[in-house]
Formats: C-alpha cells, sequence, structure tokens
C-alpha cells in the first residue's frame, strides 16, 4: 500500500498524526531550549566578573532568571522529553496505530506554542520595575503580586503557564487513554515497554499536579486584579499558601521532568548492553513509588520559610525515603550492564553520563533533604548546583541520548558517529564545569538569583570573557575575599557548553539532510531487548502497522 | 509624622534624659557602695572595627564558612564528618562500578551477553543498605534540627525587618531603639577601611558574644530571607508573619550575611553586616546607640524618608 501522505500546511499544522506532532515538538524544544540558553549564557557572562555588566540593573537579571528557568521547564523539558519523543514512541511501543484522541494532542501542541509566545512577551512588556517579570519561576507573591510587580508582565507570565498547562493536562490525559487502552493483543501493563511505564506515570502526576498550579496562579492573577486577597497578609491571606500551592505542583513536576528521562535510559542501556533491563518489575515500581513520594515532600522547599519544625522533620525523612527507589534504578542499570556485550556509541554515553550525573545530582539532593543543614543552604549556588545535575546533566542529558539513539528512526538518517561522540564529550566537560564549581559557590554562601557577588572588581585588562583565563585566576586568587574564582570557572564552562551546543545545532542539520539513510533495526536490537519501533522502516510509514502486532 | 506624636517624642526623650541623669543617684542611695561612677555615654561609636576580625568568602574557599556559633559547628560537623564521606563514598562506589562493567564487559571481551533479568536477593540487599545509610544520616539530622529551631532561654531579641532593599533592626530589650541599615555603594566603598564591596552597611548590627539572642524576622514588603553563614541561620523574613531563631556568638568579628530570597531589583544589594564584640563593649554601644538612633520609630522615622531617598541614590549608584 503506497504511504500516502497530506500536503505540507494540513500536514504540520493541522496534523493528528503522532509521529508529525513529535517531531514538531521535537523541533519547538530545539528552539525554545535556543532561547533558553541564550538567557543563560548571558547569565553567566554577566557572572563572569563582579560588578554589572551585562544586565542594566537587578530587575533585568532578575528577568532573564526567570525566563531561563520557565522556559527550560515548559517549553524544553516537557515539550521534548513528553511531547517530543513520548508522542513519537508511546503509541509505536504499544503497538498502536496513534495516539486515542488526534485532536486533542493537535491542540495540545498548537496550545504551547501561544504559551511559550506569550512569556516572550512578558518579557517586553512592563513588568512595574521594569520591562518584564522578575519574579523568578517560582513567582512567590508578594513580589510577584501587583505591589511588587505592577506591570502587564506577570499576568501574561501566568496566562503563559494556563495554556502550557492546559496543553500538558489534555496531553497527559491523551498519554492515559492510550496507554490503557491500545496496548497490542498480549501487552500486559507487567509487559509494557518502561519507557511507555515511564509516560504512564508521569501523566498521572501532570493531571493531579498542574490544576493545583493552575488554581495558585490564577489566585494570584485575581489577587493581581480582582482585588482577592489570598496571598495578601493586609487583608488576610498569606504569602506562604502560595509555596505550598506552588511546590504542591512543583515537586511533581521535578520528577515528571525525570522520569521520562529514566525510560529512555532504561531502554538505551538494554539495548547496547545485549540484556533485557535488570529487574524490570523493581524499575517499574520503583518508577511508581517515586511518583507516589514525589507528592508528598513538597515542603521540603520551603525548609527556611518559617514552617514548625516538627513539619520540617517529617519532610526531611518523606525526601529520604525517595533516595530508596532512585538507588534501585541506579544500581538496576548497572546490573543491566553486568555480565552484557557493552557497546559505546553515542547515545550510551548520553545514558552513562546520565547515570553518573545523575547519581552526583542525586547525592547532593540527599544533603538538601536535611532541614537542619538546608537552613544554610537553601536558596545558595549549591541547590542549583543539585538541581541542574539532575535536570540539566540529567534530563537534559536523556534528551540527548533520545535524540541520538532514536533520530535514526525518526527522519531515517543516521548522525555522523564521530562528530556526536565529540559533542558528547565536550558538553560532558562543559557543563560540569560550569556547575560543580557552583557547589563551593554555594558552601561559602552565594545566594542565588544574585546579579551581583561580593568580590573585588578586577581591573581593566583582566574584565570580561577575551582575557588570559591563567593570568586572571592569577588575580582572582591573589586577593583576599570575594566569590569570584567559582564563578569564573563556571562560565568558562559556559562558554564550552555554548560552543557544544552550536556543535549539536550543525550537526543535527547535517543529520537532516546528509545523514546517512538507515535501515529498520540500525542499533541491531537483540530480540530480548527489542521494542516495536524496531520493527518499523526509518521513518516509519505514515500510519504504521499494518499487520498488527502481538505480544507473547 | 504629626506635630503632636514629634511633640511627643521631645517630652519622653526630655523624660529620659532626666531618667538617666538621676539613675545614679538613686542607685546609690539603693545599694550605698557600688555605682560611683556615672554612665558616660559615648560621643562616637565605641567599637573599633579594625580591632575585629572580618570573616570573609575566600577564592580558594571549598567548604562552609567558619563557624561562630554551636549552631554552625553542628551543620559543618554534620557536612564534613558525616555527610561528605556517605555522598562521596556513594559517589565513587558507582562511578567504580560504571568503569569496571563498561571495561569488563566491552564487545571485545565479552561477546556473549548474559541472560540474567533478575535477583531476588541482590534486588533485596541494595533496597535494604541505602535504607540503614538512611537512617545513619537521619537521626544525627534529626538531633541537630531540633537544636537549631529550639530557641531556648533568650537574654535579648532584636527583631528584624526586610525592606525592599534594606534591612530594620529594632533592640526591643534595650529602650527599643531602631535603625536601619543600607549596603554601601559601590562608589562609596573605602577599602583602605577594610570595607567590602556588596557586604559592608551604613549601620551594622551590633551583638553581645556569648548571649542567647534570639531574632524575630518579618517583612515589610515582600519576602526576604535573613542570613549570617557563620552563626548557622536562616530565615525567610515573609510579610505578615514572624519567625523566630537564636544565635549564641562564639567569638568577636565581623560577620556577614546577604538577603536569600528574591525580591526584586536590589535582591543582591542589601547585606547584612554584624559587629560581635563583649558584652561591656556592648553595654557602652548600647549606650551610644539610644542615643544616635533616638529619632527613630522603628519604621518612618525623622530620618526615615531621607533614608528611602538615599536607598535610591544607592540604587542609582549600583545601576
Amino acid at each position: 500500500m503506497a504511504d500516502h501522505k497530506p500536503g505540507f500546511f494540513t500536514r504540520w499544522f493541522m496534523s493528528t498524526n503522532h509521529k508529525d506532532i513529535g517531531t514538531l515538538y521535537v523541533i519547538f524544544s530545539i528552539v525554545a531550549a535556543l532561547v533558553g540558553g541564550w538567557f543563560s549564557m548571558m547569565m553567566r557572562h554577566e557572572l563572569g566578573d563582579p560588578g554589572v555588566q551585562l544586565a542594566d540593573n537587578g530587575h533585568e537579571w532578575n528577568v532573564w532568571i526567570t525566563a531561563h528557568g520557565l522556559i527550560m521547564v515548559f517549553f524544553v523539558v516537557m515539550p521534548g522529553l513528553i511531547g517530543g519523543f513520548g508522542n513519537w514512541f508511546v503509541p509505536i511501543m504499544i503497538g498502536a496505530p496513534d495516539m486515542a484522541f488526534p485532536r486533542l494532542n493537535n491542540i495540545s501542541f498548537w496550545l504551547i506554542v501561544p504559551a511559550f509566545l506569550l512569556l516572550v512577551a512578558s518579557a517586553f512588556v512592563d513588568g512595574g520595575p521594569g520591562p518584564g517579570a522578575g519574579t523568578g519561576w517560582t513567582i512567590y507573591p508578594p513580589n510577584s503580586g501587583i505591589n511588587g510587580h505592577s506591570g502587564m508582565s506577570v499576568d501574561l507570565a501566568i496566562f503563559s503557564l494556563h495554556l502550557a498547562g492546559a496543553s500538558s493536562i489534555l496531553g497527559a490525559a491523551n498519554f492515559i487513554t492510550t496507554i490503557f487502552n491500545m496496548r497490542a493483543p498480549g501487552m500486559t501493563l507487567h509487559k509494557m515497554p518502561l519507557f511507555v511505564w515511564a509516560m504512564l506515570i508521569t501523566a498521572f502526576l501532570l493531571v493531579l499536579s498542574l490544576p493545583v498550579l493552575g488554581g495558585a496562579i490564577t489566585m494570584l492573577l485575581t489577587d493581581r486584579n480582582f482585588g482577592t486577597t489570598f496571598f495578601e497578609p493586609s487583608g488576610g491571606g498569606d504569602p506562604l499558601l502560595f509555596q505550598h500551592l506552588f511546590w504542591f505542583f512543583g515537586h511533581p513536576e521535578v520528577y515528571i521532568m525525570i522520569l521520562p528521562a529514566f525510560g529512555i535510559v532504561s531502554h538505551i542501556v538494554s539495548t547496547f548492553s545485549k540484556k533485557p533491563v535488570f529487574g524490570y518489575l523493581g524499575m517499574v515500581y520503583a518508577m511508581v513509588s517515586i511518583g507516589f513520594v514525589g507528592f508528598i515532600v513538597w515542603a521540603h522547599h520551603m525548609y527556611t520559610s518559617g514552617i514548625s519544625v516538627n513539619t520540617q522533620a517529617y519532610f526531611t525523612a518523606a525526601t529520604l525515603i525517595i533516595a530508596v527507589p532512585t538507588g534501585i534504578k541506579i544500581f538496576s542499570w548497572i546490573a543491566t550492564m553486568w555480565g552484557g556485550s557493552l557497546s559505546f556509541p553515542t547515545p550510551m554515553l548520553w545514558a552513562l553520563g546520565f547515570i553518573f550525573l545523575f547519581t552526583v545530582g542525586g547525592v547532593t539532593g540527599v544533603l538538601l533533604a536535611n532541614a537542619g543543614i538546608t537552613s544554610m543552604l537553601h536558596d545558595t549556588y549549591y541547590v542549583v548546583a543539585h538541581f541542574h545535575y539532575v535536570l540539566s546533566l540529567g534530563a537534559v542529558f536523556a534528551l540527548f541520548a533520545g535524540y541520538y539513539y532514536w533520530i535514526g528512526k525518526i527522519s531515517g538518517r543516521q548522525y555522523p558517529e564521530l562528530f556526536g561522540k565529540i559533542h558528547f564529550w565536550t558538553t560532558f566537560i562543559g557543563v560540569n564545569a560550569v556547575f560543580f564549581p557552583q557547589h563551593f559557590a554555594g558552601l561559602q554562601g552565594m545566594p542565588r538569583r544574585y546579579v551581583d557577588y561580593p568580590g573585588p572588581i578586577p581591573p581593566e585588562h583582566l574584565q570580561g570573557a577575551l582575557v588570559n583565563p591563567i593570568e586572571k585566576i592569577q588575580w582572582i586568587l591573589a586577593q583576599d575575599y570575594g566569590m569570584h574564582l567559582w564563578n569564573y570557572i563556571s562560565t568558562l564552562g559556559a562558554y564550552l557548553t555554548g560552543i557544544s551546543v552550536v556543535m549539536f545545532i550543525i550537526l543535527a542539520l547535517y543529520t537532516q539532510f546528509f545523514g546517512r539513510r538507515v535501515g529498520e533495526n540500525y542499533w541491531n536490537a537483540e530480540p530480548q531487548t527489542m521494542t516495536f519501533e524496531w520493527t518499523l522502516s526509518s521513518p516509519p510509514p505514515f500510519h504504521q502497522f499494518e499487520i498488527q502486532p502481538k505480544v507473547k | 509624622m504629626n506635630k503632636s506624636s514629634f511633640c511627643m517624642k521631645i517630652l519622653s526623650i526630655v523624660c529620659v534624659t532626666l531618667f538617666l541623669a538621676l539613675t545614679p543617684a538613686l542607685a546609690q542611695e539603693a545599694e550605698g557602695s557600688s555605682a560611683t561612677e556615672n554612665v558616660v555615654i559615648p560621643e562616637s561609636n565605641p567599637i573599633n572595627v579594625d580591632e575585629l576580625e572580618r570573616i570573609v568568602p575566600v577564592p580558594t574557599q571549598f567548604g562552609f564558612m567558619p563557624a561562630a556559633s554551636s549552631r554552625m559547628e553542628r551543620i559543618i560537623s554534620f557536612h564534613d564528618d558525616l555527610m561528605i564521606w556517605i555522598l562521596g563514598g556513594i559517589v565513587a562506589v558507582v562511578l567504580g562500578l560504571l568503569l569496571y562493567v563498561s571495561f569488563r564487559y566491552r564487545k571485545k571481551k565479552n561477546p556473549t551477553p548474559s541472560s540474567t533479568t533478575h535477583n531476588v536477593l541482590i534486588e533485596i540487599i541494595w533496597t535494604a543498605i541505602p535504607v540503614l545509610i538512611l537512617i545513619v544520616i537521619a537521626l544525627p539530622s534529626f538531633k541537630m534540627l531540633y537544636y537549631l529551631e529550639r530557641v531556648e532561654d533568650p537574654e535579648m531579641t532584636v527583631k528584624v525587618t526586610g525592606y525592599q532593599w534594606y534591612w530594620g533592626y529594632e533592640y526591643m530589650d534595650h529602650g527599643n531603639f531602631s535603625f536601619l541599615s543600607y549596603m554601601i555603594p559601590d562608589d562609596e566603598i573605602d577599602y583602605s577601611k577594610g570595607q567590602k564591596r556588596l557586604l559592608s552597611t551604613d549601620n551594622p548590627v551590633v551583638l553581645p558574644i556569648d548571649t542567647n539572642i534570639r531574632f524575630l524576622i518579618t517583612a515589610a514588603d515582600v519576602i526576604h530571607s535573613f542570613t549570617v553563614p557563620p552563626f548557622g541561620f536562616k530565615k525567610d523574613a515573609v510579610p505578615g508573619r514572624l519567625s523566630e531563631t537564636w544565635v549564641k556568638i562564639d567569638k568577636p568579628g565581623v560577620y556577614y550575611g546577604q538577603c536569600s530570597e528574591i525580591c526584586g531589583t536590589g535582591h543582591a544589594f542589601m547585606p547584612i553586616e554584624i559587629h560581635a564584640v563583649t558584652k561591656e563593649e556592648f553595654e557602652q554601644w548600647v549606650l551610644f546607640a539610644q542615643e544616635e538612633f533616638a529619632f527613630y520609630d522603628g519604621e518612618y522615622g525623622l530620618n526615615g524618608p531621607i533614608s528611602i531617598a538615599y536607598n535610591n541614590l544607592q540604587l542609582e549608584g549600583v545601576r
């Protein structure tokens, strides 16, 4: 049967095909990553030296960090992992022709585009102290209230989150329905590929947590515009109420970003070890318990906010417990490799990088779980380092791993292997140089979200990026105080990471247009690690599974 | 400030002055022997900052700020003596295993993969061992937490209020005088006096050592966060709420902290500078401060509007 496709406009703008929508999500995620990444480059450049150089003032800086955080969370990691790879591979892996609700799928994507535009617009309209919303991604009132930010900008950001939230809830409902109803005959829940399990749990977290965020930001909206005082102490409200609501969403949100990554890494480790995943059931129920416990630990983001000591003790205990299922996953991946026949193409390097760096981010998480010590580390760069190790070096590594693993399947063309490996190593060195020194800055006490930090301003000839780093470090070491050294090393790492991003864009474009064409099972996945995507051509036909697959 | 309350202030100052003048005489009458010396109010700040060690972050510092209180000692000990070994150990084990399997089971060395899919015993082991490790962490952690959060028998109380973008301090047990504390802008920093850019303030907080000090912390506009790393506390200043924490400072010195909750344009520019001195020096300073800050009434005293204008000028400066 001929593989017919609709015309360009119908295909890409009115799509109901899960693979095309997945492709749109992947492209969207990459574009948003470049915007969000640009903000981080400006931030690191600003912090390369003490003093305020690149930003006009503290407010502009706050707008950058807010935009960076919201973009990376809502418009890069979520669309990339869930909308992109989820859409592409969940239906294929369960042997379904498409998602359960194709038009719902379409509107999920087309809601996130205006959401992104609203957020970008919010950076340009008046926020109050200046253009843009400088609230941090946590948008805590009263700073995000009408007194802290009197302009329209925060309202636009709230609308942006409304749309992004609606998009995610619709997408999640779609995933749940698809996974529960459209599995191939014989694929019981306990035979489902781990990536599908991860997406199922993620979808449940989305459906349960995002409405709480929606409620919180709607209350903030009415506080700002219609005179309610949910979070306004002068009217009997409580700023901490917002924090509780926000983190009731916000903590599951971090698992929403990392669970799909767990799924992708499981498949990659298994494929390149030529062994099925070790302890499949343990892996599944580790994810289920992470998802469940993820809902009852939210106030560990609020240890210093003045909550009672017993509350802090409870949240310390609950948070520590998450280390157990996470440990099970790490050890199971290693056990999957144990006794395997390992090869190390680029996706495997990213997956191994993920396991190691996620472990580093995980153990600092165990430290931060302790309310007592977090009374020192809360809101310092230690926390910044921690969550970038689990998200930037965790979730984003999984995004890259998924890209290298599946781009042959998605585009029908394979990336150049050597170039891919160079990209991995430059990124690996770059991001570690960015984030590892931030642990030390945090222990020193450098607070988060600071446009400027203590330390003497360097002489003219040592300012900025284009100076001899050795001479500059010698100068820094000669000073008697300051937080300059770790920040400077971090900034150097950011430049290297920036270069590796450019390399990735070149690689992606090259792959798309000149990559070597590949067949259906280009990784030679063995029968024992096989998932359905390797039984289809690369790229798969517009409508897959002419014969319904079965699971024995 | 309206006229009548201003008159009240003048009146109260007169009363206080009369009272202070009469006190030595009354005391002498009561006790007969001691207090022949008059209370001399220092004309200038009796604290000599140059004699105090400034505790600042240094470029090569890998760990916490040095402790100046039992709180911070416990935190540092929890980190350096326990956590760093556990965390380092876990990372080393995982990295070691990853490198080992990557080398030992590479395709060239091990062409045929095993078909193991699970092993209940080892799965139970790697569930149970982390649980034990967590118990080892949790017990000292809870002990420390309850120690840090318990405010016991405070000998004095200081109320701290966060503003955009400065701090206000009220000495509730010393005549309730109060003052505001602004960062010294970059162009006014005097390095020769040892002032530190972004850390030094115009009105440093002075506190006695070896005293249980309670802080009551709140904010007037948005959320701020009050912290002094060598003292080992950090508490958010939340409008409409009063949080408390405590410290007993071990040694004299100049200690710094910085606002730790995003609060707008000047978030990075509202540091906390604390001069910890002996009890005697503190008493002297209190006498001085009661005079110096007599006209403040906590929020918007006589100097209030001027201070706010000054604050704006400062922000212009750092912009």
